[in-house]
């Protein structure tokens, strides 16, 4: 699919670059001029991800997340999540609402439902012991109210 | 963030600010626990109306405040979150542990 814009980058996975992320989202959609809710849900997303990737993926250890944004036609937008990180052993187990691997942190298990609902698709690919991808696509102007 | 506790009514108010996701909900859940343990309040009023953006960590830090509060009989309100937070929370279900209260001029 041609592709009509794209940024990358890559970055630490220090848990300030939570916000880094976010920023980029916002920076990389203002031109397609989103709505305030796709904007919102979009930023939510990319958190989601990136906050997976730096507390599971990772574990609060050094590592590098890397980004990447593109636009393709029809308004969709695309976005691709990865670490190299310890993986996720059983990816239908990490999808289950309200599982998490961490609740000694106050972690809601909630990221990948998130993830689910304010996105069109979401697909994940995992190696154990060597990290994990998230693509997720959403199109904007397309009618999205979640009905939790 | 600014917290306030009224003894008259036994609430403790917690003014969040700012943008709330891993990085800083850490330092949001120390601040609110020691408030919490030091007035062990009948209610704990977590405002959302000066948030500007959250993720499923705000629902980690409703959910284990929800914990402390359940043992001292205390109930947690929600209160004026913005639509996009409104819309995580209702995901989270969020509904079902505590009072949610919509800002004024959203309610229809």
């Amino acid at each position: 699919m041609k592709i009509l814009n794209e940024f990358k980058c890559t970055f630490p996975a220090d848990p300030a670059n939570e916000a880094l992320a976010r920023a980029t989202v916002s920076a990389f959609l203002i031109p397609a001029d989103p709505t305030a809710q796709e904007l919102a849900d979009l930023r939510t997303v990319i958190s989601e991800a990136v906050t997976n990737a730096i507390v599971h993926g990772y574990r609060n250890t050094e590592g590098e997340v890397s980004v990447t944004l593109r636009m393709l036609p029809e308004r969709v937008i695309y976005i691709r999540v990865s670490d190299k990180g310890c993986g996720i052993p059983d990816v239908n187990k990490a999808m289950q609402p309200l599982y998490t691997s961490a609740p000694e942190e106050d972690r809601a298990g909630l990221g990948f439902a998130i993830m689910q609902t304010f996105t069109d698709s979401l697909h994940v690919r995992s190696a154990p012991g060597h990290g994990t991808v998230l693509t997720m696509r959403r199109r904007l102007g397309k009618d999205h109210e979640a009905q939790p | 963030m600014q917290i306030h506790y009224d003894t008259e009514t036994g609430k403790l108010h917690v003014q969040l600010d700012g943008e709330i996701d891993h990085h800083s909900s850490n330092a949001l859940r120390a601040e609110v626990d020691a408030a919490i343990y030091a007035h062990l309040p009948r209610t704990l009023v977590l405002d959302f109306g000066a948030v500007s953006f959250m993720d499923s960590s705000g629902i980690g830090l409703i959910m284990g405040r929800y914990k402390i509060m359940q043992p001292l009989g205390g109930e947690i309100i929600l209160a004026n979150p913005a639509p996009h937070i409104s819309r995580v929370l209702r995901l989270a279900g969020m509904e079902r542990l505590a009072c949610i209260e919509l800002p004024k001029e959203v309610v229809s």
